[in-house]
């Protein structure tokens, strides 16, 4: 029987560790007396690119062994993957095979550009991959390290580590592979808490658990009796949220058009699962709640936020954490928050918008943990019972009233039609440009919709355009419209 | 001071004879040299060999102590000028540089020195950037050896056997009075292995011993008629003592079978560097074992120029076929491997580029295909079945290229991606470096890149005047002292051009691994820096100069505007300023610790998202793309889109709340600036000030849970 070299492949983003980690596998092996060598491709993929490491170790041998630069796909026998996704690109290239491969996988996420920059929901699917890795590997080990080695202010190279010595997939002891963190001379007792918790942790495999809070009691539970089962827990949260905003009678006008909803849902006399009902619970909830600055000041000025900033902060005892806020004020939101007939005099006069960019729209950074700061923004929060008579008020009720009329509407022609509608809610949101935009592309959508209801495959043209208009390109939606027969 | 330290590893350059090395390839080729008597040593950093520099430049006093001059070099061009010492006197010398981009730099003193022919030994150490990982049009240094004469030598991937050609390239140099080119492949620069060290020489003859008695032989200088007496010293002398120099020392290598078996009647020969590859792909095809032991006959070529006629003969003769193994494209060594045997009448089919991919990195997975289907049709043996992959690759996110976290040089493009939605788009010529990844998502900003130093050469066309509209080009400062100032700059002034030229100054050579500069900032014992940009620049003739902070990034948008509008003629050079963020982090974050740990006050900033703000529109995204600025599930379960956050690994470089203001985004961007060891009159007043916002809090509190209370 003819000795094997052990092939070990390391999958990671550059700036992961991925080299202090091959150098610590290089030295375990060394230090029992093994031949080792390792290899890696730096470059321009050290710089946020997807980037292997390749190790392969002989044990002790009369002759010297001729040892591969590259992994072979069906002939690794340990891939280390630092990233869920990098374990699925090693899945994809052949790398981990049922025959032979023990699959370590770290099951954080850092997202690629890609993922992130999309308006809506860019993220490739987890557990696509993670059943992939099941299908894949011989032996699986999944575990985040990314948290372990965070909780002890470390590197998730030293997290795989010890995910690799409990694995068993090379024949070292434990503490050899201690000894080679140990023989670093950087963040070594970081390093080794590290990697004794991802030792432990990857013996006993919990599973991530994604059930949220369950909701508390709504505002107007009487009300709520009147709603469908299904229907009702959006509404809870959907009521609590409006009377957070704007208080109790908000809340109730909230839940009768709600109530409305169903009513009208019934009569489409389809037997249904209220699932329109249910989209347009959650999203007139998120749109009577729009942003504007006595939100914006409401919401960064509580307790909550405080500590949850201190957190993320991670900070010690006996330190002091300063909050400052970014915010650029535009004259149109503050003419928002006036009286409607103030409000929309004032947006049209040139020297109103002349003296307030003076006087305001500049580069607030407010810091709000120290008193000044902090006041400014709770004055701003207590314009709150002056919100109903607004200027932004009275244009977004209408807006939301003419939303929900014209999805009943569409329903009565398609169910599904009806909640693609609904579902446009989603472009108006944001700030600034951001809304105004999506504003925009909501109403040339909505202009679109008589002509579309036509059409025998509405529900899906609308989805279409819902879909191009989150795309960068402000040209998608424009091009897809113009091309769009009537009928 | 470079991204990666070497001053622990080069101690290893001491090792004396018979201690064993463990370490990077590119640390034993730096022994090597040393074992070999260099006298002087130049290149210019770029991967694969830019830790070679990075060694050196660590390793100055090992040098010193050896006698060895070592320069980083202004550019490949002038590395390969500095051979020019070799010329006429016993002296060696080594340069380096990224190939095949540095050797198109390169290519004019080199085709000198070749020409003219060396006395003492020159090695030239190129990092073949071809493959996975390359960051270059992928091209051959093969076809340079060629058109100059330059023997090009390929070892196998052993660190034992490239220190071994590293001797012999400078003896053969010597022999063949011929420059010698060493090609290391991208994974074998990196490639950790270990070898059996030999002790340094001190070059017997010196840089000293030369100066003071000066050489000159007219014959040896390109000039007519010495040019013509070159070509033909090329043929008659050099490429024959350089063959024979080859087959003296068995440089090439054949592993015949320990027994004659069914396959000792075909074989392969393969480039030295692809040796490990091919073993492993005859593993796996069941005809090798995994320490060198074949049953079908491997002849090696640790030198891939020139061939030696006769071993390519004597190993073919006796075969029925054999298959070249020979990366990249043309061909250059199968043509000349059938050319040698058509010559000699020896029939034996030769197999290559018919099995094997024209083009593209022969990796294991294609050599043992390739390496399969030649058994298959000269054996009859059966292939394996691919290994069929339980994942399809679109079931990942790609990952391009992008700025650091941090990075000085991404608030440069937001800038200027923020003005194009004012003015329109322009045409933007780019340049080699790190704001290179400028064309990438998200900016998805540049038009062209020409090489490195040419980002405003690449504009040279644009004649903006009757346009109306002025071209933008970037260029580095790392491009910039290469050969931007003439090829740019010089240029442009001189053909009174319009255009606007920015130039990123963050210090270093940033891509290469943050190298120094003329232009660094840093004090340095061993080089001369703190030469600005902008007094090279206004000294060649330029009078609208601008240098801004790059993190501001309403006044970068400013300047540049004031570039694309202003009514005065010639060129507009913006120098945008900041440091490279890695070398400062790793300037700066120990430091930090160190003052945090004995008790000193000091402030940290980082950035964060208030997630009940953010709306999970992600437009500051799009105008950032930093790494630590990234997205997580919605917390609110009313919301589908993620939410941005910033991660733990912020560094508080500030573009975040300037991307927040200049963009007009959402108020969602928060600093928190963390206080180390606050001073007693600081907690006092923190905790005045927070018990008194807690109260606040308190009722408001209050009074929000009254009014989300139940009726």
């Amino acid at each position: 029987m003819s000795i094997r070299p052990i092939r070990i492949s390391i999958n990671a983003l550059g700036g992961q560790g991925g080299g202090t980690l091959a150098d610590w596998i290089v030295a375990v092996a060394e230090a029992a007396g093994w031949t080792a060598q390792a290899t890696s491709v730096p470059g321009v993929a050290q710089r946020t690119g997807a980037t292997v490491y390749y190790i392969e170790i002989c044990p002790p041998s009369q002759r010297e062994p001729v040892l591969s630069l590259t992994p072979v796909p069906g002939d690794v026998d340990v891939v280390l993957a630092l990233e869920l996704m990098e374990a699925g690109r090693a899945i994809a290239r052949g790398l981990v095979t049922p025959d032979r491969t023990t699959l370590i996988a770290s099951n954080h996420r850092i997202f690629a550009i890609s993922e992130k920059s999309a308006r809506g929901d860019g993220a490739y699917s987890s557990s696509r991959v993670l059943e992939a890795c099941s299908r894949a590997a011989k032996h699986l080990l999944v575990a985040d390290l990314e948290s372990i080695a965070q909780k002890h202010h470390s590197v998730i190279s030293a997290a795989s580590l010890g995910a690799l010595a409990a694995s068993r997939a090379l024949p070292f002891e434990t503490n050899a592979f201690r000894e080679a963190i140990a023989k670093g001379d950087r963040g070594v007792k970081q390093s080794l808490a590290a990697f004794e918790e991802a030792l432990i942790a990857s013996a006993e495999q919990p599973l991530p658990s994604t059930v949220g809070p369950a909701p508390g009691p709504g505002p107007t539970a009487a009300q709520l009796e009147q709603l469908p089962a299904s229907v009702r827990s959006v509404a809870q949260v959907g009521g609590l949220r409006a009377a957070d905003y704007q208080g109790k009678h908000y809340a109730a006008i909230y839940v009768e058009r709600v109530v409305r909803i169903c009513a009208a849902e019934a009569q489409l006399g389809q037997v249904s699962d209220w699932r329109f009902s249910r989209e347009a619970a959650r999203r007139l909830a998120l749109w009577m709640t729009y942003e504007d600055v006595i939100r914006v000041a409401d919401l960064k000025i509580r307790r909550g936020r405080f500590t949850r900033i201190g957190a993320e902060a991670r900070t010690e005892e006996r330190q002091i954490v300063r909050i400052v806020d970014f915010m650029h004020p535009r004259f149109e939101e503050f003419c928002d928050v006036l009286p409607r007939a103030i409000g929309t005099t004032l947006a049209n006069q040139r020297w109103a918008r002349r003296g307030f960019s003076k006087l305001f729209e500049r580069d607030w950074k407010v810091a709000t943990s120290r008193l000044r700061g902090f006041l400014l923004l709770g004055t701003v929060s207590a314009l709150r019972p002056l919100r109903p008579v607004s200027r932004r008020y009275a244009d977004e009720q209408a807006r939301i009233e003419a939303w929900l009329e014209s999805a009943v509407n569409a329903a009565r022609t398609s169910y599904e039609l009806g909640v693609e509608v609904l579902r446009l809610q989603r472009l108006v949101r944001g700030y600034g440009d951001t809304y105004s935009r999506g504003l925009q592309c909501f109403s040339l959508i909505m202009n679109e919709l008589p002509r579309l209801m036509e059409a025998p495959d509405a529900a899906a043209r609308v989805h279409e355009l819902h879909e191009a208009a989150l795309r960068e390109d402000d040209r998608a939606l424009n091009s897809l419209l113009s091309r769009s027969p009537a009928g | 001071m470079a991204e990666r330290s070497f001053a622990k590893e080069v101690q290893r350059l001491k090792l004396g004879a018979g201690e064993q090395f463990h370490g990077e390839g590119i640390l034993a080729v730096a022994k090597a040299l040393l074992q070999s008597g260099v006298s002087y040593i130049g290149g210019y950093q770029g991967a694969p060999i830019s830790h070679l520099m990075d060694v050196f430049a660590d390793a100055e006093s090992i040098l010193g102590e050896l006698g060895v001059h070592f320069e980083q070099s202004a550019s490949e061009a002038t590395a390969a000028a500095m051979l020019a010492a070799s010329v006429n006197y016993p002296l060696r010398g080594a340069v380096t540089w990224k190939s095949t981009v540095g050797t198109n730099v390169a290519s004019d003193a080199l085709a000198n020195v070749a020409s003219g022919g060396v006395t003492g030994g020159a090695l030239v150490i190129v990092g073949e950037d071809y493959g996975d990982g390359s960051s270059i049009m992928q091209e051959r240094t093969h076809a340079f050896a060629m058109k100059s004469q330059i023997w090009l030598l390929d070892p196998r991937p052993n660190l034992a056997k490239i220190v071994e050609m590293v001797e012999h390239g400078f003896a053969m140099s010597e022999a063949s009075s011929t420059p010698v080119m060493l090609e290391l492949r991208v994974r074998a620069c990196h490639m950790h292995g270990q070898f059996s060290a030999k002790e340094n020489v001190r070059p017997a003859f010196t840089l000293a011993h030369a100066m003071q008695n000066p050489v000159r032989d007219v014959e040896r200088i390109v000039l007519p008629p010495a040019n013509f007496l070159h070509e033909q010293e090329k043929i008659v002398q050099r490429w024959p003592a350089a063959v024979s120099y080859i087959k003296a020392h068995q440089l090439n290598e054949t592993f015949e079978p320990a027994e004659a078996g069914a396959l000792s009647d075909i074989g392969i020969i393969v480039q030295g560097g692809l040796y490990n590859t091919l073993m492993r792909a005859l593993e796996l095809a069941g005809v090798a074992d995994g320490f060198g032991a074949t049953q079908l006959p491997v002849h090696v070529l640790n030198v891939t120029y020139p061939l030696v006629d006769d071993e390519i003969t004597a190993f073919c003769a006796s075969k029925r076929a054999v298959l070249v193994v020979e990366e990249g494209q043309p061909e250059f060594i199968e043509q000349a491997i059938n050319t040698i045997l058509r010559r000699a009448e020896v029939s034996t089919r030769i197999s290559g580029k018919d099995i094997l991919p024209l083009a593209g990195e022969y990796t294991g997975q294609v050599l043992h295909q390739s390496v399969e289907q030649f058994l298959e049709q000269f054996t009859g043996k059966a292939r394996s079945a691919p290994v069929k992959p339980t994942l399809a690759m679109d079931a990942v996110p790609v990952r391009p290229a992008g700025f650091c976290t941090g990075c000085p040089e991404r608030p440069v493009f937001t800038a200027m991606k923020l003005l194009q939605r004012e003015i329109g788009e322009f045409h933007v010529s780019c340049d080699i470096g790190c704001h290179l990844f400028s064309i990438l998502p998200p900016f998805n900003i540049g038009n062209t890149t020409m090489g490195y130093g040419l980002g405003a050469a690449g504009a040279a066309a644009f004649k903006s005047v009757t346009s109306g509209k002025r071209a933008v080009s970037v260029m580095g400062d790392g491009g910039f002292w290469h050969n931007g100032l003439t090829s740019g700059i010089g240029n442009a002034v001189f053909n009174n051009s319009d255009n606007v030229l920015i130039i990123v100054d963050n210090g270093y050579s940033a891509a290469t691994g943050g190298q120094d500069l003329l232009s660094s900032r840093g004090a340095k014992k061993m080089r001369s820096t703190h030469h600005k940009i902008e007094d090279a620049v206004r000294g060649v003739g330029v009078k609208w100069v601008r240098t801004v902070e790059t993190y501001r990034i309403k006044q970068v948008k400013g300047v540049l505007k004031e570039a694309m509008t202003t009514a005065e003629r010639g060129p507009k050079v913006i120098i945008a300023q900041s440091e490279c963020m890695l070398n400062r982090q790793r300037r700066e974050k120990p430091l930090f610790a160190k003052a945090v740990a004995s008790g000193k006050r000091r402030v940290r900033q980082r950035f964060g998202v208030d997630e009940d703000i953010c709306t999970g529109d992600h437009s500051c995204i799009r105008l950032s793309g930093c790494p630590s600025l990234t997205v997580k599930s919605n917390p609110d379960p009313l919301r589908e889109d993620p939410v941005a956050t910033v991660d733990n690994s912020c560094v508080g470089c500030g573009v975040c709340g300037e991307v927040a203001h200049a963009a007009i985004l959402c108020p969602s961007f928060y600093r928190a600036d963390i206080v180390h060891n606050p001073s007693r009159w600081e907690r006092t007043c923190e905790t005045l000030r927070s018990t008194l916002i807690a109260l606040l809090q308190a009722g408001a509190e209050r009074r929000r849970r009254a009014r989300v209370a139940s009726q």
